[in-house]
């Protein structure tokens, strides 16, 4: 076997969400259908024209001691409970030595992505510098905000020394960090890799900027039942804050030292627009390129893929750009695929997304459950998939496969594939 | 307004707690900020930044080297304090 086509597993998961501080309680969440988008009662949110948010469900401080949270961003603490989570999922102890996890320093990896990076301590450190002056600016605040903060503490976390990378493509930061990451282990530069995305965007800035893109949902006096995809009222995403990560892991390392396995991650695909900086292309071409490229690139049996996790942000013209790019790559198979809209409970996390959505398509192949779409009073008239509205059961029998999908402004288009073993 | 060795300590104790973590009774004169505290260069420009503002002190950059130990540091605010 070459090394170029060395299989990759998913070996832990971890997550930190508006709907839980773990995996296991956003799972349950997600099946049950729960929103995770409120109000925001902040002061600052007064006078905007976008008052809801989707907040993680614990606060970050109540686990991590305020010596080593009050030195990093809020993104950065998300990834690092998150990854915390799925180190000691995937049975590996902290920090890595050979003895504890039979794992050397030298073959372990960490990519985590942020579309946005450190943006509220940026924010309030400017704050600072104007209102108290240059001396009283946190000497942390270069380490805090750079994007690959998140990944630079991840990997001091694990003691990662194969690499600590941090690609950066808007809404698709987190799907593209988690392909990075499979195809580190499988060009055999590591064999074991901590992927994930994360972000903390929730501040008025932000707001502001996506709102006055006209991107975002202004149901202000509904929050619940704000982020609805592919219903005929929805008006625009709803940011969302958190974490996901997975540990992947080369399938001989893992069955060496007999790990549970979740499913395969078979591999990416990718593609880019090349046609406006923040608006999707319309007829989803890039993004069938994406999954033309996943295709050509890989060993997947389009009839073994039963579940999509969509990316389907509640914009009226990205989701159903998604379907189309979906219907023209996989046919009449597309009859057959549970498509689901998580975003409709976690809101839009940004560079998150790809990390908290890949947590749960894995789980959906583990639990063999496609999570539902909430909020689909009625579905848009050019809808042509099965939109999944209740969570509902996956084939229990045979080998079965899932999408990942993740786009960002500047037309980046990821597909991420995983299957059952 | 003059200041006393235990007063300059305890408050540097709670500088120290509260940027590093550690248990201010263990902030003792004769322990090193980086070897013994946890205080690494980074966290002792806010040790220094937290000291000036609460002990009316101005720390230059230059002196922060010398600073090794929390006595250097009790000594230092001691000498040069406002009056």
């Amino acid at each position: 076997m070459t090394a170029e086509n060395r299989t990759v597993v998913v070996t832990g998961i971890g997550a930190f969400t508006p709907l839980g501080g773990d995996a296991a309680t956003t799972w349950e969440n997600l099946v049950a259908g729960r929103s995770g988008v409120s109000a925001l009662t902040e002061e600052w949110a007064a006078d905007l024209p976008v008052r809801i948010a989707a907040r993680t469900a614990v606060e970050p401080g109540e686990i991590l001691p305020r010596p080593l949270a009050r030195k990093l961003d809020r993104s950065a603490q998300f990834a690092l409970i998150a990854a915390r989570e799925a180190w000691a999922d995937a049975g590996f102890e902290t920090p890595a030595t050979d003895e504890s996890s039979k794992l050397a320093p030298e073959r372990l990896g960490a990519v985590i992505a942020s579309g946005i990076g450190g943006v509220t301590t940026l924010l309030d450190q400017y704050d600072v510098l104007k209102e108290k002056g240059s001396r009283k600016v946190s000497p942390h605040t270069v380490p805090m905000l750079m994007p690959n903060s998140p990944a630079a503490n991840v990997g001091l976390e694990v003691g990662a020394r194969a690499g600590v990378h941090t690609p950066v493509s808007a809404c698709a930061s987190g799907a593209e960090a988690i392909g990075y990451a499979i195809e580190m282990i499988r060009s055999g530069r590591a064999d074991v890799v901590v992927a994930g995305g994360t972000e903390a965007a929730i501040h008025p800035l932000p707001i502001a900027a996506f709102a006055n893109m006209m991107a975002m949902s202004k149901n202000n006096d509904d929050p619940e039942r704000a982020s609805r995809p592919y219903d005929k009222a929805r008006d625009g995403f709803v940011l969302g804050e958190g974490a996901g990560v997975v540990v992947l892991e080369s399938v001989e390392h893992a069955e060496a030292r007999g790990a549970r396995i979740y499913c395969e991650a078979v591999g990416q695909g990718l593609s880019s627009d090349a046609h406006h900086i923040a608006q999707p292309e319309p007829t989803g071409a890039g993004v069938a390129r994406a999954l033309a490229d996943l295709f050509d690139r890989n060993a997947l049996d389009k009839a073994e893929i039963v579940h999509v996790n969509a990316h389907a942000t509640s914009t009226p013209q990205g989701d159903t750009a998604e379907l189309k790019a979906l219907r023209k790559e996989l046919g009449e198979h597309l009859d057959h695929i549970a498509v689901s809209a998580t975003k409709s409970m976690t809101g839009h996390l940004l560079g998150g997304a790809g990390g908290i959505e890949t947590v749960a398509t894995v789980l959906a192949l583990y639990h063999r459950v496609a999570p539902p779409t909430i909020n689909v009073d009625e579905l848009d008239d050019d809808i042509d998939a099965d939109i999944v509205r209740e969570a509902r059961p996956l084939p229990g029998e045979g080998r079965i496969a899932a999408l990942n999908n993740s786009f960002g402004f500047g037309g980046h288009n990821v597909v991420l594939a995983f299957r059952t073993r | 307004m003059a200041k006393d060795k235990d007063e300059v300590l305890a408050g540097l104790a709670e500088i120290v707690n509260e940027i590093a973590g550690i248990p201010a009774e263990d902030v003792e004169l004769d322990k090193s900020f980086t070897d013994d505290l946890d205080v690494d260069s980074l966290s002792m420009v806010e040790v220094v930044v937290a000291a000036e503002e609460r002990f009316d002190v101005k720390i230059p950059d230059d002196e922060v080297k010398n600073l090794k130990t929390v006595g250097d540091a009790v000594d230092y605010i001691l000498t040069n304090a406002a009056a």
